[in-house]
């Protein structure tokens, strides 16, 4: 309100027409305000619908490209002499032929005119390093390959990848990029012969971390993921809800349990990186538990997550009507049978519901889990929950350290893979809430 | 794979004992002739107490004390010379034998006291397994033949299986408990081993931060360089920045929610923003290294400005929209728990939307949203993953938002990441830092707790 109507007294009669001119004269004022405050608030909205819409639109940007991935067809000549020079067809001495020289000859027939060492050692740069293993693959899946020459279809480089992406600024002056004038110049040729193709990254969903980005993959980081998330639900879930039925259904309304309470509401926000630096001193070095282990990640995960579920445990108790616990009383059921045959049924779904947000909040953090040494470079996929991981979120952090620019598409596309999950649980969350949630 | 099994075997004796106790407590109330007290259900649970409680407990005492007795007694069995170790040798001897015994790697190459320390490991190992197998069921089979004679039909079984379940509900509240006492425990524990090499005063007034020097001896710095002013001057600097961001934006956002917008709009745009909120953070981390630092950078330099590319600009830009949501949910809530009477009384008035608003609902919400303010602080202070991406690692104690500072956070992540060693004050440092985080966000979020509470009692 403006001065001129606020501190003057109702006026009288006679001067109304003069106080009514004064408000008439401020109005316009007002209203305008009135206009500008109400559009601060639109815009601030927009703001951040904006910073998220540029976050995801950045992420998706970058990363859908890493969903296909440079292949180049190569005429191999498994020959052999160099795989099997006594036709022993034996596994084991097929495993342990020179692969590498295959690509190699491969590429040298391909460019009969690249001489010099140096050009050479360039030329084979272009197929990624795990090429021989390909064609390894290839033969101890298939042995009478051996002595055949066969088109096949290897991984292309990262750079290549990249400059088939058009990732690569080729109008720069040659000694500003990483890949020169011959290779662009060998790259174009197998182009025009239509043997550069981008095929569907299945690499990516089924490898385990690499440090050649062309076959880094995202499985090693879910599956050590899922072990832990398993952990942290196995303990956080039955805790979570028993701590919640003792406080809201039988504890004494004493200080104890007001401690008890006020403790879970301020753990609920200490910082994660606390529950930490408790597991590295209490399970790493005072329990000796085994570091990097998702065991470990999935109990300080699950000591992070507990305040949540207990919250939402106890709200949706809260919201089951006192009725019900007396009329089971009134048919003679104990306490503990009133709750757990009748109060806990009903109070599921939204039990449910907070764990799974809870478990969709521990999905994504990563800082306790650095900690606790999950940040290790790991290209085994885990088998137990006691092997070696890393999870999702942490994989996205390692990858975003890598110099190589191919990385960059690889770490967005990470991303992708962990909003995916998070979409899917927040969802199953959202639906459950929907189709069972109750009013009284 | 061994263990799995023998929980497997546990858990067929406990449901085993189940049936059993059902079974037993209906013929014994026949031959007798005289009702259950309770239901025959019970009965079983009773036996099922009896069964595996002691059993389970026993296997996980067993577990976890089972390998450093098994590792203590394959160093005994060491000849004396290897025996004298420093214990950064002892252990690193200790994953040797481990490895070999486990078969992980090639025994080919290890000596042969080694590859016999292993094979006693191994030998150990099995024995221990065997025993703990052994002990385990026959604690199961004796504890049921206990409990079964206990059966009769005036046995409370309701009664005892109630109070032990309840047992286990009051244990699990007390984890929560337990975990703050944990986390202060060794907090303050380690932080104290740092005190005795770096004095207190030292570290909260001290200018100078640079850790990695202070592990070689040689070096003049290495006594006096654990100053945290710079560090908590950092993580203020990149907190402010992220206030200023948040409490704005998500300040107004949540007037316009709760007052103009219309309620399809509402139902969009709060859980739209809410979404914020559920991006992980190492997302906004790789955001703001990748997309924000380099556009803050290329438009500072096109306006003659240095900005470096980790400045604290960049790392608080993106904490701010991180934030935003816990700024705006919470003071949502409370702009709209504001009683209706208090707005239509202004209205009479004469008073417009927006001079209603500013003058009458946020001064009635005000402490609210201060809670909200405070809680969104505390978030931004121990906020980890933003910071180490896209925050620098050298502590600089400057107010310029332009440069690159670093962060209480960031220095945790740094000096526990990687190679440690426990006692050196670089590796204790860290939790001297954890310490004064945990000491801050937990003030500020009782305060912010007590502030929204006082607030309630006033309008509910």
């Amino acid at each position: 309100m403006t001065d001129s109507t606020a501190s003057r007294p109702t006026p009288s009669l006679g001067g109304g027409s003069r106080s009514a001119a004064l408000i008439a004269k401020g109005l316009a004022r007002r209203r305008a305000a009135e206009k500008r405050f109400r559009a601060y608030g639109l815009v601030a909205i927009l703001l951040a619908l904006g910073f998220l819409i540029l976050l995801l639109g950045t992420i998706f940007g970058n990363g859908y490209s890493a969903f296909s991935q440079t292949h180049m067809r190569l005429n191999i000549e498994f020959a052999q002499d160099i795989l099997d020079p006594d036709g022993t067809g034996d596994p084991k001495i097929l495993a342990q032929g020179d692969y590498q020289a295959l690509a190699k000859a491969a590429l040298r027939k391909a460019f009969p005119d690249v001489k010099t060492r140096r050009e050479k050692r360039s030329l084979y740069q272009l197929v990624s390093g795990d090429a021989a293993y390909e064609l390894q693959r290839m033969v101890l899946a298939d042995p009478s390959l051996v002595g055949q020459t066969r088109a096949v279809w290897l991984t292309a480089s990262d750079e290549i990848d990249m400059l088939q992406k058009g990732n690569v600024a080729t109008d720069q002056p040659e000694s500003q990029r990483r890949i020169k004038d011959n290779e662009l110049a060998w790259v174009t040729a197998l182009d025009k012969q239509g043997a550069i193709e981008r095929k569907f990254n299945t690499r990516f969903f089924t490898g385990g971390d690499s440090r050649d980005p062309e076959i880094a993959g995202v499985w090693g980081a879910v599956v050590g993921s899922f072990f832990t998330l398993t952990v942290t639900l196995v303990l956080a879930f039955p805790l979570g809800v028993m701590a919640a039925l003792y406080l809201e259904e039988f504890a004494p309304k004493n200080r104890w349990t007001n401690l008890v309470e006020v403790n879970i509401n301020n753990l609920a926000a200490v910082p994660s990186i606390v529950f930490g630096l408790l597991g590295l001193a209490v399970f790493l070095n005072f329990l000796h538990l085994p570091r990097s282990a998702p065991i470990v990640g999935g109990i300080v995960l699950a000591l992070m997550t507990l305040p949540t579920v207990i919250i939402a445990a106890r709200a949706s108790l809260q919201a089951v009507p006192p009725s019900i616990r007396e009329a089971a009383l009134g048919i003679g059921a104990s306490k503990l049978q009133t709750v757990t045959d009748h109060v806990l049924p009903l109070a599921m779904p939204g039990v449910l519901t907070g764990t799974i947000i809870g478990m969709a909040r521990a999905l994504g953090e990563s800082a306790p889990l650095l900690m606790i040494g999950m940040v290790a470079f790991i290209v085994d996929i885990p088998k137990s929950p006691f092997d070696p991981a890393t999870v999702l979120p942490v994989q996205v952090y390692l990858w975003a350290d890598s110099p190589e620019r191919a990385f960059l598409e690889r770490t967005s596309a990470a991303i992708i893979v962990l909003l995916a999950f998070l979409i899917v649980m927040n969802l199953s969350a959202i639906i459950l809430r929907k189709k069972f949630e109750r009013r009284w | 794979m061994q263990h799995v099994v023998l929980v497997l075997v546990l858990l067929g004796l406990t449901y085993a004992g189940y049936q059993m106790g059902r079974r037993r407590a209906v013929t014994v109330s026949a031959d007798r002739g005289e009702g259950l007290h309770s239901l025959p259900g019970y009965y079983g649970l009773y036996l099922v107490i009896w069964c595996a409680l002691p059993a389970f407990a026993l296997l996980g005492i067993w577990l976890a004390f089972e390998t450093s007795i098994v590792t203590y007694l394959a160093i005994d069995a060491l000849p004396a010379d290897r025996r004298i170790l420093t214990p950064a040798q002892l252990s690193l001897l200790i994953n040797d034998i481990r490895n070999i015994a486990a078969g992980d790697i090639a025994s080919g190459k290890a000596d042969a006291t080694i590859r016999a320390a292993a094979e006693r490991y191994q030998s150990l190992e099995t024995a221990s397994f065997a025993a703990m197998a052994v002990i385990s069921i026959a604690v199961a089979a004796v504890g049921i033949a206990l409990g079964r004679r206990r059966i009769a039909p005036a046995l409370r079984a309701r009664n005892s299986v109630e109070r032990t379940i309840m047992g286990f509900l009051f244990a699990a509240s007390v984890i929560a408990v337990i975990t703050t006492i944990g986390i202060v425990l060794s907090l303050v524990f380690e932080a104290a081993r740092f005190f005795e090499q770096v004095p207190i005063t030292e570290f909260l007034f001290g200018l100078q931060w640079s850790p990695q020097i202070a592990l070689r001896e040689d070096q003049v710095a290495s006594a006096g360089a654990f100053g945290a002013v710079p560090i908590f001057a950092g993580t203020a600097l990149i907190s402010a920045i992220a206030l200023a961001v948040a409490v704005p934006v998500g300040l107004l956002s949540a007037i316009y929610m709760a007052e103009y917008a219309s309620s399809r709009v509402r139902s969009f745009a709060k859980p739209a923003l809410e979404i914020l909120a559920g991006i992980p953070t190492v997302v906004y981390g790789f955001f703001a290294a990748l997309t924000i630092a380099p556009l803050l950078r290329d438009t500072g330099a096109d306006f003659g400005l240095s900005i470096a590319s980790e400045s604290a600009l960049a790392a608080g830009l993106v904490m701010g929209i991180m934030i935003i949501p816990f700024v705006s949910s919470l003071s949502d809530d409370v702009i709209t728990a504001v009683p209706q009477a208090l707005r239509e009384g202004s209205y009479g008035l004469g008073a417009t939307q927006s001079e209603t608003i500013l003058r009458v609902v946020l001064p009635a919400a005000l402490p609210g949203i201060v809670g909200s303010i405070l809680l969104a602080a505390s978030r931004a202070i121990g906020e980890t993953m933003i910071v180490v991406m896209a925050a620098g690692l050298t502590a600089k104690l400057t107010a310029n938002p332009f440069e690159a500072v670093t962060t209480v956070t960031v220095q945790i992540v740094t000096l526990l990441v990687g190679d440690q060693e426990f006692d050196s004050p670089k590796t204790l440092a860290a939790f001297a830092l954890g310490l004064a985080l945990f000491v801050v966000t937990l003030c500020l979020n009782v305060i912010a707790f007590r502030v929204v509470q006082k607030y309630r009692e006033i309008y509910d």
